[in-house]
């Protein structure tokens, strides 16, 4: 079987089905799926690390933006209100609400710009070329870790519903962080697009300092 | 042409789950990104009926407590997850009753049930495929976390509606509830292991 044959640096396994699958050089754009479950092992782009650190320098500056502005305007019987993310946990930061508080910014802010910053952190000296960050695999890892749990598209879709609810008893608009939220969403989705895990282990990979091996 | 699939546990390999690395059965940690290896993780099972019991039991209380609390010139209104459905038909808009509807009732409940029969199937023979339960494991993996919508719908309708002089609204307990619920059942989909779905 030429599989077995293969060695192991050039074989990899599918995560979700273990299959095995041989590495073979990729144009842009051209992927590699799996050959059981076809999950998508290899996606290469050309200048991926460039791209995936300008996109991820704008969605990390407009985080900033959309939690400090209001991401809603209200007003019902003549008063006026507004709010942006931040008043939201401030109004539940204390009491049995805590919680609540917590996680919704954890999801909609902390864990997105703890993410982009991991990202940032490994790729900008590989982009370099110079030597991976120290602990450049463990950012990484923790990037890919925190994956699920950034929720900033599912909090778009959220205040969207938000609005048409209010909308019966005052009047909304959406705000600026709205928008700035919508565009972020859209930063995202592009750079997730740019990013192949495969590129990046491999860059990582071969670009570490190999001194302490054994160590530890 | 096409070679027979040939997975890293038949080859006697382990694989790295986080960077796709094959190595030799011995390496118990990835060299490329550190990641502990196992070829199947022994007590996967065992993470994935815990926290999905976590979930099942957070879920409960997130149905029958106020998920927001309005209170309006002396009279104060609950709604839970059902309710608050039922009004959005009645007096706003079907479409967002249906997608609260959708992201509070349909996916947390088809999530139980996917993830339950996923983890029963292992052990005995159904009718169900191996793409089949794969895809479905996708699809629960992928639409999990939708479920947190109403969790911030409630937190934005409550912190906008907050220094209203005419109105306040405030998340009850079952919004923490039903948070707590949807992030286990997202645990419980992560510990599974979908690589045992294709074992003999
Ligand atoms: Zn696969
Ligand atoms: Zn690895």
């Amino acid at each position: 079987m030429k599989l077995a044959d293969t060695p192991l640096t050039e074989l990899r396994a599918c995560p979700h089905c273990d299959a095995l699958y041989r590495l073979v050089p990729l144009r842009s754009r051209e992927r590699g799926t799996c050959p059981q479950c076809n999950h998508v092992l290899v996606s290469p782009r050309s200048n991926a690390f460039r791209r995936v650190i300008a996109l991820s320098t704008a969605a990390l500056v407009m985080l900033a933006v959309a939690l400090f502005t209001p991401f809603l305007d209200l007003s019902a019987a003549g008063l006026h209100s507004d709010a942006s993310i931040w008043d939201t946990a401030m109004t539940f930061s204390s009491g049995y609400l805590t919680p609540l508080a917590v996680a919704v910014v954890a999801f909609i802010i902390i864990i997105p710009a703890l993410r982009l910053s991991l990202i940032l952190y490994t790729l900008v000296p590989l982009s370099l070329n110079l030597p991976a960050a120290r602990h450049a695999a463990g950012a990484y890892r923790l990037s890919e870790i925190l994956h699920p749990w950034s929720m900033a598209e599912i909090f778009v879709i959220g205040v969207a519903v938000a609005l048409v609810k209010i909308a019966g008893m005052a009047s909304v608009a959406p705000g600026i962080a709205f928008w700035t939220f919508a565009a972020l969403v859209i930063v995202i989705i592009w750079q997730e697009s740019f990013l192949d895990s495969e590129q990046i282990w491999s860059a990582i990979d071969s670009s570490a300092p190999r001194v302490d091996e054994g160590a530890a | 042409m096409k070679e027979p699939i040939l997975t890293a546990r038949k080859a006697g390999l382990v694989a790295c789950t986080r960077c796709t690395r094959v190595y030799p059965p011995d390496v118990d940690k990835c060299k490329r990104c550190g990641a502990p290896l196992s070829s199947r993780n022994p007590d996967a099972l065992q993470r994935v009926w815990a926290w999905w019991i976590a979930g099942l039991i957070a879920y409960i209380p997130a149905n029958i407590y106020p998920m927001l609390k309005t209170s309006s010139l002396g009279s104060e209104t609950a709604s839970s997850i059902m309710g608050g459905v039922i009004e959005l038909w009645a007096h706003g808009d079907p479409p967002i009753a249906i997608i609260v509807f959708v992201a509070s009732i349909v996916i947390p409940v088809g999530k139980f049930l996917s993830i339950a029969f996923l983890a029963y199937s292992l052990k005995r023979p159904t009718s169900m495929g191996r793409h089949a339960r794969h895809r479905l494991y996708q699809v629960v993996e992928f639409i999990g976390r939708w479920s947190m919508i109403d969790v911030f719908v409630v937190a934005i309708t409550a912190s906008l509606v907050q220094f209203n002089l005419v109105a306040s609204v405030n998340p009850g307990i079952a919004a923490i509830c039903f948070a707590a619920s949807v992030a286990f059942t997202m645990q419980a989909a992560l510990a599974f292991d979908p690589r045992t779905i294709w074992d003999d």
